[in-house]
């Protein structure tokens, strides 16, 4: 009986010192194994008296369970020191760059179209396209410039041999949007447009995007409010806005829109952004639709100008140039 | 139309400042493009006669002064301006003076000698731009006077910006009506009254244009002195709109066109033939114009002639024989009207734009000739003297503009604008801008002035309501009821998240010009089919491009000379065919050069190479859930392609695009490397997508084999696929290839691929029998198509 308890007493000794899981498990095993000290001690048992027995058993399970304790709880330590070492082995730099995280980026211009695109689709705008490679019907005569108009010649336009041209504006999908359809119709395209035009401030080929709502009910005031609330939603911001009588033979009346535009050296100016006005009567006839039933407005922006003041670009040619080290900064 | 600010004022009350007025012009769409402040800080500059000068002992290019002020005895001026001369009359700056400039004048010593005041350029009082030499005022300037009163300063340069509808504008009279409308101010113009005639000398006038010239005015005027210089005040005004004083005859048809609209022409009278025949030009007819320059004309153009030749292009320049020079004693005066359907274009096709042509074509007032005949008649004879001959006059009144009667329906006028502008403000502003207005039941009835060519239906009234009420007087409301909503087709693949895509795989899209000059297309093979402009800005942008890949690789080009070695970019944009009408294709190109990876620490860098591409392409046609519908060829390569790295991409078996690396001849033309590649894809089946339709999820589970076998180099990995597709059937779920290995331990001219084959039973688990025989099927077929040898 000693014998158990001070080979047990010794046992813990051993459970304590034990420096791997390994050990302890050779320890656990001698002890409360099938051929173990505690095991053997049990099956002893069945040699003494039934009182005794009683006692002694008591006395063996004791034992059996402060040894099964301390095996536990050395255990734990044991996985716990050998957790540590291994996550202390584990340790990455996590400064290292990171894998394939780089991504590109769409084009300025796309970035302030799309916006563009985006907020007229909001107010149920739907979008439309027609060729770059117009007629002049499409492209002059029926938006009311007569042949020879002076209008015209604000339009540096290039030519192809066949007399077919370059559209200067997007006015033309207005026409092709109306023809062959009836109102109420909303409609914005996009699209490249082109002049013969290349200095500082001219692109020979730039983006336009042009606007168009027919109904039975549009006003100048419904046109005013809806340029309004286009210029606040894409530069989230109020500006001071000012809407000038201008000409464009499509439209009547027609008008400018100046921004109050902050410069970045404090001043403050006019800025032009878009031409609108209410369609020509002529127009709408040209495309079939009654003028005395129908009126509409319609207006047209420069995306590089938009693009500009939205990011603060001031050179116009960096659009064309596609140099990295200026793409880079719009991903 | 640039004018100067006093002249203006002059002709119409103004109560507002300089700022306000150009405010008031700019927003009733009259637009200040330019205001430039004249002669403002002129205190302390007086006009100077210079009384003596000489050479200055130190200095050969200056001189030593005697400057008259007005006061006391003349100044000693140290002067370096090559005009200073002995009895010239400019502007001298005094001691204390402050120049706009900022300059403050001092007494100064110049290389040793005192210099008392500063006599000055134009372009020193920021008068003129002119810095050639000191300003010359006339001989009559009194000495003393303060420069400023003596010409008529401060003043301002207005330079408006003037649409095409506004052709009253381009006359000063014109504008001031405009200006009383919006200031409800009175316009000063005077009355005219007819010169007086002391001649009788005529010459007749035919009009045989019909329409075209309906009116034609004339007058000789006799023994003028030709070479007379135009007063000061009258050259100051000139200046102030931008021209340039000449001589008498020509300042004063300038001005006359300035003051009222009307251009006006002088012929040398001697060098008249009879009659003046106002007709057509013939087809081939020539005539050498003031310029120098020969111009041949056609029917479509009004020629002014007599009853021997061409004397000028009506409403667009005057001939170079008939001129008036110096030596010109009498002239003939003339003051026509010409329709602007027979000047519109005209100029420009001679390829010219003028005064005259600018006004023409937009509408000169038909009332103007006579007003202005008589208001040159009267300046001239008052610079050139002379005797002036009667007016002659020709017209065809039944061919002149008539006004038209306009109807405004009060409820039109309320719905264009979105506002009920009051009955007595729109009675004002059509009264006030010199239209006749009878009011109805439903509006107005309202005739314009003669002027005004733009007033033709109902919507040009409302404009001249809108304008001069004020477009900002007008509210601002948000239109009501949006369309019933449009439903984004889901079949299809918006070009947006296209680029997102590719953004997002790292490339960076690209805007170029679309087009691109015939040599750099010619290197690429594009020679067929191209579409040239007629006009191009240089025969670098003379092509409508047919492919983006040139201009793509171009901005490639650009950036590897900017020290950027590895470049990913895209572009989507329309490409361009010869067809009637031409054919515009949307497109999608790519271009990558440099490493496969950016560079980086954590694996084995390596070039960008064809799979890197054609796993872009994959993922791109991956978005589209159709892979099936598109195949890969080796045949049908177009000639920029290196012909074994490259592919044509068809989908349905039409071809849609290629993809490969540049071929090397190309390459080294561009100065480029071989690890350029490009992709260029119509977009349109690209963004074709599938509508998903869903199908239950296998209920057994899938096996894997692994097998690695030997085969021929030539064998493509599409045959294999097919064989073992072939053998297997509808078991076969997924083929993976997992390494490809030829070298040591392979027989030379074999290779050695290994493969996953992921097998799956619809209606049962495969058991290892199962699996076991669809290797052996497999093999087995791979052995008699593909001679192949299972490998240990």
């Amino acid at each position: 009986m000693d014998d158990l308890e001070s080979r047990a007493t010794q046992a813990l000794a051993d459970i304590d010192a034990a420096a791997s899981l390994d050990a302890l498990e050779t320890l656990r095993v001698g002890l409360l194994g099938k051929s173990g000290i505690v095991t053997a001690a049990l099956k002893s048992l069945g040699a003494l008296a039934p009182d005794e027995r009683k006692a002694r058993g008591a006395e063996v399970n004791r034992v059996k369970e402060r040894l099964a304790d301390a095996l536990a709880s050395r255990r734990q330590s044991l996985e716990q020191a050998e957790l540590d070492r291994r996550l202390a082995s584990e340790k990455l730099d996590i400064t290292l760059p990171g894998r394939d995280g780089q991504r590109g980026g769409i084009h300025p211009i796309t970035r302030a179209l799309e916006r563009i695109a985006a907020i007229f689709a909001r107010l149920g705008y739907q979008r439309a396209e027609g060729p770059e490679i117009e007629d002049d019907w499409h492209n002059f005569e029926a938006l009311n410039f007569p042949p020879h108009h002076p209008a015209r010649a604000m339009h540096d336009t290039f030519y192809f041999g066949d007399g077919r041209l370059l559209r200067t504006h997007t006015s033309p999908v207005q026409i092709r949007s109306m023809q062959g359809r009836q109102p109420p119709i909303r409609i914005i395209a996009p699209g490249k447009v082109y002049r013969s035009d290349s200095d500082q401030t001219h692109s020979p080929m730039f983006h336009q995007i042009e606007g168009l709502l027919v109904d039975e009910t549009s006003s100048f005031a419904d046109l005013k409010g809806t340029l309004a609330e286009f210029v606040r939603a894409f530069f989230e911001r109020d500006f001071e806005m000012r809407f000038r009588p201008s000409y464009f033979p499509f439209t009547e009346p027609s008008a400018e829109v100046d921004i109050r535009w902050d410069a970045e050296d404090g001043s403050t100016r006019w800025l032009e952004v878009l031409g609108c006005g209410m369609v020509h009567p002529n127009v709408l006839a040209n495309c079939g639709i009654d003028p005395e039933r129908y009126t509409g407005f319609a207006f047209g922006l420069g995306v590089e100008r938009f693009a500009m003041l939205r990011y603060g670009v001031s050179d116009l040619r960096a659009f064309f140039e596609n140099d990295l080290r200026f793409l880079k900064q719009f991903a | 139309m640039k004018f100067s600010e006093n002249w203006l004022r002059e002709l119409v009350e103004i109560q507002a400042d300089r700022a306000e007025l150009a405010h008031a012009l700019t927003m009733a769409g009259l637009e200040v493009e330019e205001l430039t402040v004249l002669g403002e800080g002129l205190a302390g500059v007086v006009v100077g006669e210079i009384v003596a000068a000489e050479k200055h002992p130190e200095a050969d290019r200056l001189q030593v002064c005697k400057v008259a002020a007005g006061q006391g005895e003349p100044l000693q001026i140290v002067c370096g301006a090559p005009n200073a001369r002995v009895g010239l009359k400019a502007p001298l700056a005094m001691i204390g003076a402050i120049l706009p400039g900022g300059i403050t004048i001092k007494a100064a010593k110049l290389r040793g000698v005192e210099s008392a005041g500063m006599l000055c350029s134009a372009r020193e009082l920021g008068i003129d731009a002119d810095a050639s030499g000191l300003m010359e005022l006339p001989a009559d300037a009194p000495v003393g006077q303060p420069l400023a009163a003596f010409l008529g300063l401060p003043d301002a340069s207005i330079e408006l910006k003037l649409t095409p509808n506004r052709p009253d504008c381009l006359g000063l009279v014109g504008l001031a009506h405009d200006v009383a409308a919006l200031f409800g101010s009175r316009v000063l113009v005077p009355v005219q009254d007819p010169a007086p005639v002391t001649s009788d000398a005529r010459r007749g006038i035919r009009l045989e244009a019909g329409r075209d010239a309906p009116r034609y005015l004339g007058r000789i005027i006799e023994g003028i002195d030709a070479s007379a210089r135009s007063p000061l005040w009258l050259a100051e005004r000139l200046r102030r709109a931008g021209l340039r004083p000449i001589s008498a005859v020509v300042d004063v048809t300038n001005y006359v066109m300035l003051e009222l609209g009307q251009p006006l022409h002088a012929f040398d009278n001697d060098a008249l033939e009879g009659d003046i025949v106002v007709r057509h030009a013939s087809a081939g007819e020539t005539l050498k114009l003031l310029d120098g320059s020969e111009a041949k004309l056609d029917e479509g153009f009004v020629l002014i002639a007599d009853e021997r030749r061409g004397l000028a292009v009506a409403g667009v320049m005057g001939g170079h024989d008939s001129r008036v020079t110096d030596a010109t004693g009498n002239i003939f005066l003339e003051s026509a009207h010409f329709a602007p359907a027979a000047i519109m274009g005209r100029a420009r096709k001679l390829g010219l734009h003028t005064d005259a042509s600018h006004r023409f074509e937009r509408g000169v007032d038909p009332e103007l000739p006579r007003r202005a005949l008589e208001r040159a008649t009267e300046l001239l004879l008052s610079i050139a003297g002379g005797q002036a001959g009667p007016v002659l006059v020709a017209e065809n009144p039944a061919d002149l503009p008539r006004p038209a009667t306009v109807a405004l329906r009060r409820a039109r006028l309320a719905r264009v604008l979105g506002i009920a502008v009051p009955d007595e403000e729109v009675t004002r502003i059509f009264t006030a801008l010199g239209m006749t207005v009878q009011t109805d039941a439903d509006g107005w009835q309202v005739t314009a002035p003669s002027s005004r060519f733009d007033i033709e239906r109902e919507e040009d009234l409302i404009e001249e309501v809108a304008r001069v009420y004020g477009y900002d007087r007008i509210p601002t409301h948000t239109p009501a009821g949006a369309l019933a909503l449009a439903a984004e087709p889901e079949a299809r693949i918006g070009e947006l998240p296209l680029r997102e895509q590719l953004a997002a795989r790292d490339f960076y899209e690209a805007v170029n010009l679309s087009f691109v000059s015939a040599e750099l297309l010619a290197r690429w093979g594009h020679v067929d089919n191209l579409v040239p402009l007629a006009n191009p800005l240089s025969a670098d942008l003379a092509v409508m491009r047919p492919s983006l890949l040139p201009g793509l690789v171009e901005a490639l080009r650009h950036n590897r000379a900017r020290q950027q070695e590895r470049v990913r970019l895209f572009e989507v944009a329309r490409v361009f065919a010869a067809g009637d009408p031409p054919k515009e294709t949307p497109s999608l190109a790519i271009a990558a050069c440099g490493g496969a990876r950016a560079e980086q620490w954590a694996e084995p860098a390596r070039p960008f190479d064809f799979f890197d591409l054609k796993g872009e392409l994959d993922a791109l046609l991956a978005w589209g859930g159709e892979p099936e519908h598109w195949s890969l060829h080796t045949d049908g390569l177009p000639s920029w392609l290196h012909p074994g790295r490259s592919a044509r991409v068809a989908r349905d078996g039409e071809t849609a695009g290629y993809l490969g690396a540049l071929h090397p001849q190309l390459a080294k033309a561009l100065d480029l490397g071989p690890d350029v590649h490009v992709l260029e894809i119509a977009l349109l089946p690209l963004l074709e997508r599938r509508l998903p339709r869903a199908k239950p999820v296998p209920r057994f589970p899938s096996v894997r084999r692994d097998i690695a076998v030997e085969l021929p180099e030539e064998v493509r990995w599409s045959q294999i696929e097919q064989t073992v597709r072939g053998s297997l059937g509808d078991l076969l779920k997924e083929l993976k290839l997992f390494d490809r290995y030829s070298g040591k331990g392979v027989e030379t001219g074999r290779k050695s691929l290994a493969m996953g084959l992921i097998l799956q039973d619809a209606s049962r688990t495969l058991t290892d029998d199962d699996a076991d025989r669809c290797v052996r099927d497999a093999v087995a077929a791979l052995e008699t198509t593909c001679k192949a040898r299972l490998r240990g």
